[in-house]
């Protein structure tokens, strides 16, 4: 299997030495799904970060002789039904969707990562327990368990996120775990045990580095079940408290006048649509990128 | 055969302990003094005080969790606090109606993504292929609930074809039924027919590659034979098990779809109980789900097992 590797790695990058990271990089550029999911994401991005300068008209700000109008030259989304401009609110709707998709998955790395470390490569008694709370939270379905947390949390957008987090949480144990199991009979790690490495530091300097790109990959589509996850929570009414928009939010008040106006269902799930797209996109290519020997 | 069933089975059970703990432990984040968050309205300290009797708040949780799982083995759940009703009656009164919205789930499903999957492999990296994949991307990433209101909208609003809302059993009469619950099922099956192609597809590469598909086509056999009976049969064994392992998936997908379209069903009684601050509903929902959920997985083990002759011992 090495012999395999060594070849490929090398028909690949035709004998130039460079770091593995800068190889993946431009296998990445070479997918042009994953490129197109990276820009769309960029300009969401983008968007997020400067909402307060470019959005047209203020996202809270009611109008009601502006109650429902369609799409104008005024108004490019239409409005909503506190006369509202759906535009400026789809545009600050992509902060707490993005805020969303990150910080959860930043506290599912946070609490993940260590456990799965901590589980791999010790074993035996806390291997087992781990690994039996992680089962108990796979049993529970994703949105049911995240609802369940967020019902019990309170609705507000910082719950979601942390229901959405802990949700999200065993799937990074199991992986990292996973992965540690595999790098840890390495001859790299054996050597780093040999000249005396203290057990945190073989986890954290040896073998953390080894399972990053698999990290990546996930968190990438996780960040993107992550957002469906918040859209779904403020959809319910358990994530953004209103007035503040986001795009869960704005489809729960479309739906009660789909008759009326449905453009105020289009904007906000077309959002939701594009950007985890993207990040499926992109998580895809650098599943690609990271790993050849996989598909 | 038999080994295995008790080593699965033996596992099960830590994990369902588990999973009882951390589903009490929910109880344990209220925000402030429990008896009085499920008192709700009410203010009389008498009440308050039956109420913390009446559930046992007045112990320490150890003691709580024991009196709590000791009902949930023999089936009590406790009571709704908005209606009284006992959990577990009101769980059987709802789960007739997801099982049927799931079974039509999966149907399409399967309808859906094996066939495409075979489709994309058997043409690979022609437009049948592409189209394939574009639909399975698509369906991962549409929010069903999004797709549910624009199904909504086209079907009911704007063609007046299908009702937009409600449910009527399939014994009362099977056409409405169907009319009613067609449209939820296809958002709920569409995101796992999206699933399913995608690994019906890898699964019918790696086979169409084997020696023995080689074989059978040398052997001068139609290519309509070769896949539908020598490839297919091969790549769908794996297909099983994640046909149950999707059903997390669905249970997750009811929730806001039944919440869209204004079905009775599991679903929707965990959204109402959530806002009517209901926690014993929750919580016995919850468990509920996950039982089945690990249950359907061992069924679906052991069905991998009997299917797979290579791993009966």
């Amino acid at each position: 299997m090495t012999d395999a590797v060594l070849a490929a790695t090398s028909v690949t990058d035709a004998g130039e030495l460079d770091s593995p990271a800068r190889r993946a990089r431009r296998r990445l550029f070479k997918r042009k799904a994953a490129v197109a999911g990276l820009l769309v994401l960029i300009v969401f991005i983008l968007l997020a970060l400067l909402a307060p300068l470019i959005v047209p008209y203020d996202p809270i700000a009611t109008s009601w002789s502006l109650v429902r109008k369609p799409p104008t030259a005024a108004h490019w989304f239409g409005t909503d039904e506190l006369g509202r401009d759906i535009l400026s609110r789809v545009i600050y709707g992509a902060r707490a969707s993005l805020l969303a998709g990150l910080i959860s998955v930043a506290i599912a790395l946070g609490i993940g990562v260590p456990l799965g470390l901590l589980s791999g490569y010790r074993g035996g008694f806390v291997d087992a327990l781990i690994s039996r709370i992680t089962d108990a939270m796979l049993a529970c379905p994703f949105l049911i368990l995240a609802i369940a947390l967020a019902a019990f949390l309170g609705p507000s957008l910082g719950n979601a996120m942390i229901a959405i987090g802990i949700s999200a949480t065993p799937v990074f144990i199991r992986l990292t775990r996973g992965q540690v199991l595999s790098v840890k009979a390495e001859d790299y790690v054996e050597a780093a045990r040999a000249l005396g490495n203290p057990d945190w530091r073989i986890a954290v300097s040896h073998i953390l580095p080894n399972i990053l790109p698999a990290l990546l990959v996930q968190a990438t589509l996780s960040i993107a079940a992550a957002i469906i996850a918040e859209a779904a929570l403020s959809f319910l009414g358990l994530g953004q408290q209103p007035p503040s928009p986001s795009w869960g939010s704005m489809l729960n008040a479309a739906q009660r006048f789909l008759t009326q106006a449905p453009w105020m269902a289009i904007w906000p799930g077309l959002a939701i649509f594009l950007v985890v797209l993207s990040l499926n996109l992109l998580g895809d290519g650098l599943r690609d990128a990271l790993d050849p020997r996989q598909r | 055969m038999l080994n295995f069933l008790a080593r699965r089975l033996a596992q099960i059970v830590p994990t369902l302990f588990f999973v009882s703990v951390l589903i009490f432990s929910l109880q344990q984040l209220l925000p402030g003094d429990p008896a009085l968050v499920m008192a709700g309205e009410e203010r009389d300290p008498a009440v308050i005080e039956q109420i913390r009797h009446q559930y046992r708040l007045d112990q320490p949780v150890p003691v709580q969790y024991a009196y709590w799982i000791k009902g949930v083995l023999v089936g009590d759940f406790g009571e709704s606090l908005r209606n009284k009703m006992p959990v577990r009656e009101l769980i059987a009164q709802k789960l007739p109606v997801t099982l049927q919205l799931g079974a039509m789930a999966i149907i399409i499903a399967f309808l859906i993504g094996i066939p495409a999957g075979i489709v994309a492999a058997v043409k690979k990296g022609t437009a049948w292929d592409y189209g394939a994949n574009f639909f399975a991307l698509w369906g991962i990433s549409t929010p069903n609930f999004w797709l549910g209101i624009m199904l909504i909208f086209l079907f009911s609003i704007e063609l007046g074809w299908l009702p937009a809302s409600g449910y009527v059993p399939l014994t009362e009469n099977w056409r409405a039924s169907l009319a009613a619950t067609i449209m939820p099922a296809f958002v709920l099956g569409n995101a796992i027919a999206a699933i399913l192609m995608r690994h019906t597809r890898s699964a019918m590469l790696q086979v169409l590659e084997s020696d023995y598909v080689r074989t059978a086509r040398a052997k001068g056999l139609s290519e309509r034979s070769v896949i539908l009976k020598h490839a297919m049969r091969n790549a769908l064994t794996p297909i099983i098990t994640l046909g149950a392992l999707e059903l997390g998936t669905l249970l997750s997908g009811a929730v806001l779809t039944e919440q869209i379209f204004s079905i009775p069903g599991f679903g929707k009684l965990i959204v109402d109980a959530v806002f009517n601050r209901d926690y014993a509903v929750v919580q016995g929902v919850v468990l509920v789900t996950a039982t089945v959920y690990i249950t359907l997985n061992l069924v679906a083990d052991v069905a991998y097992i009997l299917v797979n002759p290579r791993l009966r011992g």
